[in-house]
């Protein structure tokens, strides 16, 4: 609900999130799987510098969704 | 004899409240009254007042519609067939008159100058419209109905048709009893929209939408059924596994659709904010944030040395466990990753502020607001592209 206000405003927005069935049925446009609802952008099983990587790599791919011109 | 025995004899000669007709013809059959004589509720005829737009009250069609609110003693038009709808239960002592474009002009203003005139007749009860599909009067009968409910404690009642502006904006307050789109059955209307106003009166339960053929006004309410929640689901499921009709008890919501906005087109000139409904809030949650069925979010800003540090940083959300990102709140609000993506060049700019609210059991209307105001202050500050995440 909160990108869809977003977006209303014109502020494209990605949105990182671990339900994602959720985030389809309420309309979020920008939906990037996020790693778990306890850590959407982390992984407590790796080390520290492969978890930063691994958050890199998931917000890497969210800001490639919001240069997304599609239906725009 | 037993005393007891005298006293529960006493119990039962209970007064009965006027129990109306359930027929959906008029009312003409009047009021049929239970118990015995004694018990009956005998009183004097209910004051009734009626307000009409200036066509319905007959002093004009469009031409009218800027005349400002006036009364006029007795039934006026359709309130002939309300008189005659309350039979010798009521009497309409005044309707009162007002141009529809004068009231949709100043709603307010003209609402109080028609609750002046109402008041001077000391009304039990309160009849507007009905309205059918006519917008500007449909705003006037809803907005008449619910201040005399909140102003002077009596019930009103009104009808409109589904697509009449005053369904949406007065069915949560006010009893709309749903019309045609034309005056074709005025009467059949006016009588319901007098059962329900005695039945108001008389404090008596006023049954489901579906069968008083009112605007639902947006109330769960339990009754007890004759089959356990499991069977009726199952059934309901097997109806619609065959396609055949079924009602849903609680229809789900419905979601809009929005059209993306334009994407980033230049990445290093954008300014980016991350925002949470995750719960992360400072040490001592100094906004307050609620941890369910929030009403409010915050900004929290951080340095761009340091990133988000854990011993800073608390989580308020009752919808998911805290552990992981209370050792490293970086795993739900990426900072550090968004520092090194600035510094690199990548993108032009982190915004220095986090917005934070906990999106756990939300009610929907509360999540817009935020939304909006999330937005306005987001495009305020400059910034140009958001990345939300959830849990």
């Amino acid at each position: 609900m909160l990108t869809k206000e977003l977006e209303r405003a014109g502020l494209p927005t990605s949105h990182i999130c671990a339900l994602t069935p959720v985030a389809q049925m309420v309309g979020s446009n920008r939906i990037i799987p996020a790693s778990s609802v306890l850590h959407p952008v982390g992984d407590p099983n790796r080390d520290p510098a492969a978890e930063k990587a691994f958050r890199r790599g998931i917000v890497e791919e969210a800001i490639r969704h919001l240069q997304d011109q599609s239906n725009g | 004899m037993d005393e007891r025995n005298l006293q529960s004899n006493r119990e039962f000669k209970t007064h009965r409240s006027p129990v109306l007709s359930d027929s959906d013809n008029s009312m003409l059959n009047g009021v049929r009254i239970h118990g015995k004589e004694e018990d009956k509720m005998v009183g004097k005829p209910l004051r009734v007042v009626h307000y009409l737009n200036q066509f319905f009250g007959g002093i004009g069609g469009e031409d009218k519609a800027h005349a400002e609110p006036q009364m006029k003693m007795g039934p006026i038009g359709p309130g002939k067939a309300v008189q005659g709808a309350f039979g010798d239960q009521g009497k309409v002592v005044a309707t009162i008159i007002c141009g529809d474009n004068y009231f949709a002009e100043r709603i307010e203003d003209a609402t109080t100058e028609v609750m002046n005139l109402i008041k001077s007749q000391q009304p039990d009860v309160v009849i507007a419209g009905p309205a059918f599909d006519a917008g500007r009067y449909g705003i006037a009968c809803g907005a008449v109905c619910k201040r005399a409910q909140s102003q002077l404690g009596i019930p009103a009642v009104t009808g409109m048709f589904v697509e009449n502006p005053g369904v949406d904006l007065f069915r949560k307050d006010v009893y709309i009893i749903e019309t045609e789109n034309s005056a074709r059955r005025m009467s059949d209307v006016i009588s319901k929209m007098v059962n329900i106003a005695c039945r108001l009166v008389a404090k008596e339960k006023i049954g489901k939408p579906s069968l008083e053929g009112y605007f639902a006004r947006g109330y769960l309410r339990n009754e007890v059924s004759d089959r356990i929640g499991a069977e009726r689901v199952v059934s309901m499921l097997l109806a619609k596994l065959r396609g055949e009709p079924f009602q849903s008890e609680v229809p789900p919501p419905k979601y809009d659709r929005v059209k993306p906005a334009s994407g980033l087109k230049d990445l290093h000139a954008a300014t980016i904010a991350l925002v949470t409904d995750g719960g992360l809030v400072p040490k001592g949650n100094p906004d307050r944030i609620q941890a369910r069925e929030a009403t409010r979010f915050g900004s929290y800003s951080f340095k761009d040395t340091d990133g988000l540090n854990p011993d800073d940083y608390e989580v308020n959300h009752v919808g998911y466990s805290p552990v992981f990102v209370l050792q490293d709140p970086h795993r739900l609000v990426p900072v550090d990753v968004m520092l090194d993506l600035e510094k690199e060049g990548i993108i032009g700019k982190l915004h220095k502020k986090f917005y934070s609210t906990a999106g756990a059991v939300c009610v929907v209307e509360n999540i817009r607001k935020m939304g909006q105001a999330i937005a306005k202050e987001l495009k305020e500050e400059g910034v140009s592209g958001v990345i939300l995440t959830s849990t």
